[in-house]
């Protein structure tokens, strides 16, 4: 049994362990190993899409779902600790499946039960099924996860998503270009990282085909209008960032734009039907990840139980 | 003791306690909260503002009688690295030296992150030491990183 709270605890190996696996669910996603099993999806913050992609996985693996959607329902909102919803809920389950609005929760649920945890996600912290979804899909895109040119553009500086998949692929000897404003430049802590680490990475304010065409996977995230001070730096910056198909004329063949969504207009709808486009895949993808992370916090061993 | 009017302080002569020396005179207060100083009832010296080589202006805190465990000591280092502890007994130094930061320091700092599930929960807070150099932590629930010069103590 194991929790996964941060990508950070887990090595290279349980990253390319979880992708076989993941690879594994993709060809076999209807494999019943949770037979008899009760997973507690724990949503103190509402977020469909990740709350969706989890009870698919423990669905489509046979386990059943119990939990909440919202916090408001919940005895959280007449003032009960989470340590007691959590130590509660233990008692009824294998494993617990939990997003909270607070950054720390889901370290300090681990604390206070032997159950298995996944973090679905705790404030602006962590959100690891994320990471390993996204490194499936690189791996998958790439038949590699080495020795890549990842360009990260948009918000560098408040997306949890692309300061996760950095520090993920510390293993793999990435070179990352950086496209985002002043405003939202990538915070100085993981470029420091980089250093640290001996990652390659440049800087860039302009959003130029020079950089993409150099580039293996476009991650592009979402400019929020309310991460501006100044809301006239937003109108000016807001459709500099912006994906048009045209751009991608010249791209390497293997190059895949990823995206975490929801996408607002940072990539335009032309791009979607461009095979490069790869964001609405790297959703499904999500399945298969989240299939395999909680196999694994649950000990279970896919392959030796497909008969 | 003579009937001579004393310059010094009569505070030099501990018979027994222990000295902590050698506090940046900004730190002076935090660390007499750390250690406690307001509930104990026996003898409490504080100086501040004095002259130091070392840190140009320097707190002194001398407390008769009591003997800090040395992991109560130790959480000093957080705010006070450079600060000197010597052990009196019987108006002898019998032990002198330096604070040594913990590798987990549990309790007593504030997590400055509102949104830190310590900062919503009856719970301890944690902090790990990433630079012991110039004393950066961070929490180990949400990785906030905090100078411990800067940290709130509670």
């Amino acid at each position: 049994m194991s929790n996964l709270v941060s990508i950070d605890d887990i090595s290279r190996e349980e990253i390319l362990d979880l992708i076989e696996r993941a690879r594994y669910f993709e060809e076999h996603p209807n494999h019943k190993v949770l037979d008899g099993k009760v997973v507690a999806t724990l949503f103190f913050e509402p977020s469909t899409r990740t709350r969706l992609s989890f009870e698919t996985a423990v669905n489509r693996l046979g386990g059943r779902v119990i939990g909440f959607s919202d916090a408001g329902t919940t005895s959280t909102s007449k003032g009960e600790t989470l340590k007691d919803t959590i130590k509660m809920v233990s008692n009824y389950v294998d494993l617990i499946i939990m997003r909270h609005y607070l950054e720390g929760a889901a370290r300090y649920a681990t604390e206070v039960t032997d159950t298995p945890i996944i973090n679905a996600g705790d404030g602006a912290n962590q959100h690891p099924s994320q990471t390993m979804l996204d490194l499936y899909s690189i791996s998958k895109t790439q038949g590699k996860l080495n020795d890549l040119t990842i360009t990260m553009v948009g918000d560098l500086k408040y997306g949890r998503t692309v300061h996760s998949l950095l520090m993920a692929m510390r293993y793999f000897n990435p070179t990352f270009n950086f496209v985002a404003c002043d405003e939202l430049r990538m915070p100085k802590e993981y470029k420091d990282f980089c250093d640290a680490n001996g990652i390659k990475y440049t800087e860039h304010t302009e959003f130029s085909e020079e950089v993409i065409n150099q580039t293996d996977i476009l991650y592009m995230t979402r400019v929020q209008r309310e991460r501006f001070t100044d809301i006239m730096e937003y109108e000016k910056v807001k459709n500099l960032y912006t994906l048009h198909n045209d751009m991608l004329a010249n791209s390497k063949p293997n190059l895949r734009v990823l995206h975490p969504l929801p996408r607002v207009n940072e990539i335009d709808r032309d791009v979607d039907d461009n095979p490069k486009a790869y964001y609405f895949d790297q959703a499904r993808n999500g399945l298969f990840a989240r299939q395999a992370i909680i196999c694994k916090a649950l000990g279970i061993d896919i392959y030796k139980e497909n008969n | 003791m003579t009937d001579k009017p004393k310059k010094e302080l009569a505070v030099a002569a501990l018979a027994s306690g222990t000295v902590i020396d050698h506090i940046p005179s900004s730190q002076l207060f935090k660390c007499a909260k750390i250690l406690g100083i307001e509930s104990l009832d026996t003898h409490v010296t504080i100086g501040n503002n004095l002259d130091s080589h070392r840190l140009g202006k320097k707190g002194i805190i001398k407390v008769a009688d009591v003997f800090f465990p040395e992991e109560t000591l130790n959480r000093i280092a957080l705010i006070a690295p450079s600060a000197n502890i010597n052990i009196i007994k019987d108006y002898v130094v019998t032990e002198k030296h330096q604070v040594e930061l913990p590798d987990n320091i549990v309790g007593i700092v504030r997590c400055g992150n509102p949104k830190c599930i310590t900062n919503n929960e009856p719970m301890k807070t944690r902090f790990e030491v990433v630079d012991r150099n110039d004393v950066t932590i961070k929490c180990h629930y949400c990785g906030q990183v905090v100078k411990s010069g800067d940290a709130l103590i509670d």
